[in-house]
């Protein structure tokens, strides 16, 4: 049996890994609503980011500007293929002059070792350029295919950006430096200093998502493209472009996700599937439309997981991912339909 | 192919490895291949036909390959008992994940695979009885009157055998009353449930199917490898094995085969030089196979499969044998179809709002009414596609209210749609056959072991005369991409026919025909109705309505405005006022 200071450090446990998996569910319902591709390789930019952040010692240049540049150049022979003109200068710049000035700004910066907040900024700018990048290289050609062959695209590019996840960081884990070591007591809780973090950036970055759908002219083509591809495409909304958009959100999310847990466990380059794979649980629970509803489940799954870590800690994952079946079920059910397929 | 071909294919892989001076570890890879065609095969019933995509199936492979582990091992039964169990063991777990699973549409079951696909790796991974993370090991061979098939080459003839069979009795299966009920999974879902086919047996039967053939996989694995863990059963080698089939082409039998080579093979070349290239200790296979997965569905996404084989002449079917047994027709003049009341609302709209009316065995109704009326939406109820809000249908005195489009193709509706649903893989005496499916019995153990010859031969003789009543008796084998829209929607009638219904309702059948093909169809609506058949008809072209319906009903926003004779109909000022928007 467990007492409550148990019961209460699990609960607590459970809602900071929940605000994590949270995050990228938010992450995920965007991407899925405005392009209705189910983002796999979230998993990897959370691992990629987690590592970069880990290993900034103030002398090595992040690896993973190698992997973001080297996709920046086939996203650019990609696109080249049918760019002509502006539209290709535009490509250029996205994909081959971002990426390089991304790794100017950091091997300028990383030698002056500005502390934990800027090697966060740091990680988190080298690696959101990545889910983006795979849009243009995975997604956008399939922008018309359904959603299965986006699934399967998206699984791929995930078995891809893993292989080249072990290739940048090789197979051994990594742990971050906590952004901060107070402590802070309420009674019988006792909250350290990472999960405030934690719990403070997922309330920034949700209410400046709602900020930036509800107050920006990105934000509202963001949303119209998800409500109606072809009505927006209809009143002048780029959707290839809105689709850009998301993915980039998605990656920043994702990476702020990464470098917020790189500190809470020890992370390795195929890590973050799993931790993905728990914020699609939560977004699936949202029908892969409600945000609120995938923030709340998410907290739920980041709860049952850390209590199942306590009973039965061999089949954690077994009992995280059985969980996911009812859910799909009573998502189903209620949307009873004869209709066909594709 | 012919059963001669089969027998060829059986020779050929129990002699091929015994060839003089063949590398052993070609015969290996050959092994490697041999097993990952068998689970390609089931996902090409699963994908390519059924249209369900399974991430999980290396999982499924794994219930097979403990199954035989643990009962060889811990309890020293032969092998070959070995192999009942590993086909019931994935056939049970099959059913279980099924039931819960099958429901799901589209994205969401392969999303519930690729759960089911974590959680059993991690379920290998910690039982106590699977060895944990070590898995089981010392599982004997194979063996044959007491000689132990140890040589890999005996191995390989036994993979070969084993592959030889999944693909005969996968062709056996597609090609009978279930495999066409699978393949209207994928586009004519609707149009099968139309006449009959319960579509949640139609899914679980491809998932099952394909289980099995994973099991019968594992089951191979396990005595080629002598030892099973919970590697070669995650979620990476059961992306892998999808990537097979979208790589061969998934809705193609030899595709399955042939993604089987490709991967295997790249992947042995990449696992002998990508380590010269980026150094040891690289998955960098995984970084390729992704790709390509990305690169094909691009690229080719019905995969190489159709790129490379000339197109198939489509199956021509034997119509010589006996019809099926005519269904017996109510009395001319009784109650066929009656709606009371019936009510239906989509949101704040009501799409209809009262509909009352009694269709008579040996009638001709025809349902009119300007766009918007509530015309199709009535069909849906009357059919059971939709659920009235309030009212209700009777058929034949019965009252169907709530009931399944399979229940009321059951107790005799057939119906046609305003959109064409044609089979898009079937030819067109397929499809039509498709709506014998209520009045054929085989089951699916029957079509594999080609018991349902007698029956599917009188099936297809029931189609051909359907066909030839409709005049499209010389389009039978073409395929049914190729029609105008106007001859799909004959085709349909022909489906609807061979259902062998009593009241038949059809929607603007007589819309995109051109002038001698109405006629045609009026002339078959006319001997239809002569043999006591009720027809319920939706009409836009008047003239065609007027010159056949012995009654009319006339439907505006949603209710009934008129009803009587088409000649009384056509002088009454409400109808007149709908269609004409009152005169001044």
């Amino acid at each position: 049996m467990m007492d409550t200071s148990t019961l209460l450090a699990l609960v607590q446990d459970g809602v900071v890994n929940g605000a994590i998996y949270a995050l990228l569910a938010l992450a995920l319902v965007l991407v899925f609503a405005v392009t209705r591709t189910i983002f796999i390789p979230v998993g990897e930019i959370v691992s990629f980011a987690a590592l970069t952040y880990a290993g900034l010692d103030g002398k090595t240049t992040p690896p993973v500007l190698a992997l973001t540049m080297g996709l920046g150049l086939v996203a650019f022979l990609r696109g080249a293929v049918k760019a002509r003109g502006r539209a290709l200068m535009i490509l250029a710049l996205e994909t081959l002059g971002l990426p390089a000035t991304v790794t100017a700004i950091v091997m300028a910066v990383v030698p002056m070792q500005l502390g934990i907040v800027a090697n966060a900024a740091i990680a988190i700018l080298c690696v959101a350029p990545l889910a983006p990048l795979l849009y243009r290289i995975a997604f956008a050609p399939l922008a018309e295919a359904s959603v299965l062959v986006l699934l399967i695209a998206s699984v791929g590019a995930h078995l891809a950006l893993s292989g080249l996840g072990l290739l940048v960081f090789g197979p051994e884990g990594a742990r971050g430096d906590a952004f901060s070591d107070a402590v802070l007591e309420m009674g019988p809780i006792i909250l350290p200093g990472q999960a405030i973090w934690v719990l403070a950036a997922t309330l920034a970055t949700m209410i400046g998502l709602w900020a930036f759908f509800r107050f920006t002219l990105a934000g509202a083509a963001l949303r119209a493209t998800a409500i109606n591809r072809r009505g927006a495409r209809l009143v002048g909304i780029a959707t290839d472009q809105a689709g850009l958009h998301a993915f980039w959100l998605a990656g920043l999310i994702a990476a702020v996700s990464g470098v917020l847990i790189a500190p809470l466990t020890t992370i390795y380059y195929d890590g973050g599937f799993l931790i993905g794979l728990k914020g699609f649980v939560a977004a699936i629970v949202g029908g892969l439309v409600s945000y609120p509803l995938a923030a709340l489940a998410a907290i739920a799954v980041g709860i049952l997981e850390s209590f199942a870590a306590f009973q039965a800690s061999a089949f954690k994952e077994v009992i995280v991912f059985a969980g996911i079946i009812p859910v799909l079920l009573w998502r189903s059910l209620r949307h009873v339909s004869v209709e066909d397929e594709e | 192919m012919k059963p001669l071909h089969w027998l060829a294919l059986a020779a050929l892989a129990v002699l091929l490895p015994w060839l003089p001076g063949l590398p052993l570890f070609w015969v290996s890879l050959a092994c490697q291949i041999g097993i990952s065609a068998i689970i390609a095969t089931g996902l090409v019933v699963l994908t390519g036909v059924a249209g369900m995509t399974s991430f999980a199936q290396a999982s499924l492979m794994g219930i097979g390959a403990y199954a035989t582990a643990v009962l060889s091992t811990n309890y020293g039964l032969s092998p070959w008992l070995g192999l009942p169990a590993a086909l019931m063991a994935s056939l049970v777990v099959a059913l279980a994940m099924g039931a819960v699973t099958l429901r799901l549409s589209g994205h969401y079951l392969a999303l519930g695979t690729i759960a089911w696909s974590v959680s059993l790796y991690y379920l290998y991974a910690n039982l106590d009885i699977l060895g944990r993370n070590d898995g089981i090991s010392g599982i004997p061979p194979l063996s044959i009157a007491g000689w132990r098939l140890i040589d890999i080459r005996a191995s390989a003839v036994v993979i070969g055998l084993g592959l030889v069979g999944a693909m005969l009795t996968t062709r056996h299966l597609l090609d009978s009353r279930w495999g066409r009920a699978m393949r209207a999974l994928r586009g004519g879902a609707v149009a099968a449930a139309s006449v009959g086919v319960e579509l949640g047996q139609a899914r679980m039967l491809a998932f099952v199917y394909a289980a099995v053939l994973a099991g019968f996989a594992g089951w191979l694995f396990a005595h080629l490898q002598r030892a099973v863990n919970p590697t070669p059963f995650g979620l990476v080698a059961g992306i892998q094995y999808l990537l097979m089939a979208v790589v061969g082409g998934a809705a193609h039998l030899p595709g399955a085969l042939l993604g089987a080579i490709l991967v295997v093979l790249v992947n042995n070349a990449l696992q002998d030089w990508l380590p010269h290239l980026v150094g040891p200790g690289v998955n960098a296979e995984t970084v390729v196979f992704g790709l390509a997965l990305v690169l094909m569905l691009q690229a080719a996404p019905t995969g190489l499969w159709p790129l490379l084989a000339r197109k198939s002449k489509p199956r021509h079917h034997d119509v010589t044998a006996a019809a099926l047994p005519r269904t017996l027709m109510p009395a001319q003049g009784g109650v066929a179809l009656q709606a009371i009341n019936l009510q239906r609302r989509f949101g704040g709209l009501v799409a209809v709002a009262d509909l009352s009316f009694t269709l008579y065995q040996g009638e001709l109704l025809g349902l009119i009414g300007p766009n918007g009326a509530g015309k199709s939406t009535s069909f849906n109820l009357l059919s059971g596609v939709t659920q009235p809000n309030h009212g209700r249908v009777e058929l034949g005195g019965r009252d169907m209210t709530g009931s399944s489009p399979q229940d009321m193709a059951r107790c005799g509706i057939a119906r046609s749609f305003q959109h064409a649903k044609l089979v898009q893989s079937l030819t067109v005496i397929e499809n039509v056959a498709l709506g014998t499916h209520l009045r054929g019995a085989a089951s699916p153990v029957a079509a594999v072991l080609r018991r349902d010859r007698a029956e599917e031969a009188r099936i297809f003789a029931e189609a051909a005369i359907q066909l030839e009543r409709c005049g499209l008796a010389d389009l039978a084998d073409a395929s049914a991409t190729e029609l105008a829209l106007g001859q799909q929607r004959i085709v349909e009638i022909a489906r609807a026919l061979a259902a062998g219904p009593s009241v038949l309702l059809l929607d603007e059948p007589a819309a995109g025909l051109r002038h001698a093909e109405k006629q045609a169809l009026a002339a078959l609506l006319r001997q239809l109705r002569a043999e006591g058949m009720a027809i319920l008809l939706v009409e836009h072209d008047m003239e065609f309505v007027m010159s056949l319906a012995d009654r009319l009903v006339v439907m505006d926003f949603g209710t009934v405005i008129a009803e009587g004779r088409p000649q009384d109909v056509r002088r009454n000022p409400a109808v007149i006022e709908a269609y004409l928007g009152g005169v001044a």
